[in-house]
């Protein structure tokens, strides 16, 4: 097994600015976060907001640089400050937002998003390009008749899968989805939860998957960490993580998580009888 | 006598390009002291249902319906200002943005006391002190201090709490809370709705819940409409529909719950209408 994907105590802290009257502070958004992820697998962050999982997604997906730490991807150290970002890099790790209507440009149609990333790439054909484009849009479900869409034509779910689709048009090794699906209705999340386990299968992808649902984290992650104010409270094998949490902030995440069972219900209608 | 009772409920609203119907032919019942959960995704007309039922809707709404009566009282010919003594009073409201519901430019004990000084016209001492009762009852800290903070200075949580004191300001018969913790994290999810369904119980108040999050049905109700393109799918006591579903979209619903699957891929409701029936035409009562 190859890791992909590796962090060694990342930190990220945002210095913010003072005003007339205030001296400007410091946010500790990520303290210290370490991690590894090997091919094929799908590693879950779960947290509640503020925690850090976006800021540790930017850093993951060299948008944004640590304050501190090491990340390796494939084994290779990548400092984006010190230039090590090529264009082969870039092209190895992709994001997906949660948010399907603010991620993508409202006047630019559906073809010309999928096919920007291998214009920025640079020496692929137009014709080429097009080709790439329809058979990416054929793979996340989509059809050769939304090329010359615009966004505002295209449902939640199917903007998500658009989203995706642009992800994948440079063959990443790496996936990094923040909240892909906390936007979406259950039985269109079900379909795009579907779909990125399909591409995983054919195309090996690692995944980092953030979300906030654990019904969610439970069902697609491999490995799982859960983080709390900046920091990775708790980190292991899903099975582990659930079976038995060891942290006090996994297990108050797990007793707030609604429960929709038969034998849950009929014991809070036994405890709603008795009072 | 139910406390609400909307019998044919169908609402249409003008558009550009003619008539849409965002509710069709929708008919419940809640009684007091009961919890009914409206449950479906977004766009099947739970909220629009609600908002006709307050006499809050655009005038670009047509609203019609055979029957609709709050404790015996016919809502349909309300005018506007006895609807607005009952609705704020006697059903009360609270949304699913805590932060927008309320005003930025008012401090949170000023809009708990208007509602007070409006429908129940109390006096300024006696405002305060039921003002400083209502942050107590929603658990708030310090609340004679936080009726001086302005929203913006309070958690979404904090907020949402505010909107339920309001809400309940007036000892209200009916309390219909449209997702409102939808924007909220899970444990503070988790504090809301047991605050919600202990002034339920306490007031002995009849409560919508309105969702589309399974587990805040299972978690709070006694009865369920499940709703579907502004339609009535199933209607159910909670344990029945969540062990016996007998329409085709709420068991497409439960199984799309990740907590229920049992292969690698989950299914989606296009693997329930295989045989191309059209969803609108599976409904049961
Ligand atoms: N650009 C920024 N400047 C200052 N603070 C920030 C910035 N981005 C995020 N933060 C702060 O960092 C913390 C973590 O935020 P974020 O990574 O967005 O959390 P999450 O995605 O888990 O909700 C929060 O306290 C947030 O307010
Ligand atoms: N003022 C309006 N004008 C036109 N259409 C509306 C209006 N308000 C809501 N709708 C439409 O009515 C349908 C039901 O909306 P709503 O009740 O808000 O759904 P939800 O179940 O998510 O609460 C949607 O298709 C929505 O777009
Ligand atoms: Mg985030
Ligand atoms: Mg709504």
């Amino acid at each position: 097994m190859s890791v992909v994907l590796e962090a060694k105590n990342i930190v990220r802290d945002y210095q913010l600015p003072g005003g007339l009257f205030s001296k400007g502070g410091v946010v500790h958004a990520v303290k210290g976060v370490s991690f590894s992820v090997e091919k094929g697998k799908t590693l879950a962050i779960v947290g509640e907001s503020g925690c850090g999982k976006s800021t540790l997604a930017r850093i993951l997906t060299l948008i944004d640089p640590a304050t501190s730490g090491d990340l390796f991807i494939k084994g290779k150290k990548v400092d984006i400050t010190k230039g090590d970002l090529t264009k082969d890099l870039r092209r190895e790790v992709q994001i997906v937002f949660q948010n399907p209507y603010g991620s993508l440009n409202p006047r630019q149609k559906i073809g010309d998003v999928l096919t920007a990333p291998l214009v920025i790439q640079g020496n692929v054909p137009a014709d080429e390009r097009r080709e790439r484009a329809m058979m990416m849009l054929k793979k996340v479900g989509l059809g050769e008749e939304h090329y010359n869409r615009y966004p505002h034509m295209f449902s939640g779910g199917q903007r998500q899968r658009i989203a995706i689709a642009r992800a994948l048009m440079l063959n990443p090794s790496l996936l990094v989805l923040d909240e892909p699906v906390s936007a979406l209705d259950l039985s269109v999340q079900a379909q795009v939860l579907n779909l990125l386990a399909d591409l995983q299968d054919e195309f090996n992808l690692t995944y980092v998957f953030i979300s906030h649902d654990l019904s969610v984290v439970r069902y697609i992650a491999d490995e799982v960490m859960v983080m709390y104010f900046g920091e990775a409270v708790e980190y292991g094998t899903r099975e582990a993580v659930f079976a038995d949490p060891k942290h006090d902030y996994t297990k108050t995440l797990f007793a707030a998580t609604p429960k929709a069972d038969p034998a849950s219900i009929r014991a809070r209608l036994a405890r709603k009888n008795a009072a | 006598m139910a406390l609400l009772e909307i019998e044919n409920l169908v609402v249409e609203f003008q558009t550009t390009t003619g008539m849409f119907r965002a509710v069709d032919g929708v008919s419940l019942k809640v009684d007091q002291r009961e919890v009914l959960a409206i449950v479906g995704e977004s766009g099947s007309g739970k909220s629009v249902s609600m908002l006709a039922v307050m006499g809050l809707l655009p005038w670009t709404a047509k609203v019609t319906a055979d029957k609709m009566t709050f404790n015996g009282r016919d809502l349909l010919t309300l005018s506007d200002a006895e609807r607005r003594k009952i609705v704020g009073k006697d059903i009360a409201m609270i949304f699913q943005e805590p932060i927008a519901s309320l005003n930025p430019c008012y401090t949170v004990g000023f809009q708990i006391e208007e509602v007070l000084r409006f429908h129940l016209g109390l006096g300024r001492k006696e405002r305060r002190a039921r003002a400083i009762e209502l942050l107590t009852a929603v658990g708030i800290p310090n609340p004679a201090e936080r009726l001086d903070s302005f929203p913006h200075q309070m958690s979404g949580g904090q907020c949402q709490r505010v909107m339920i004191a309001m809400a309940i300001a007036c000892n209200p018969k009916l309390l219909i809370a449209d997702e409102p913790t939808t924007a909220l994290d899970v444990t503070i999810q988790k504090q809301i709705l047991d605050l919600l369904v202990k002034l339920q119980a306490e007031h002995g108040m009849g409560m919508i819940m309105i969702t589309h999050n399974m587990g805040v049905v299972a978690e709070t109700a006694d009865r369920v409409v499940v709703q579907y393109k502004g339609r009535k799918m199933e209607e159910a006591d909670v344990l029945s529909l969540f062990e016996n579903p007998r329409s085709n979209y709420t068991k497409a619903l439960l199984a799309a719950l990740p907590d229920n699957a049992t292969g690698d891929r989950l299914p989606t409701i296009a693997d329930y209408f295989k045989d191309g029936s059209e969803i609108a035409g599976a409904a049961v009562s």
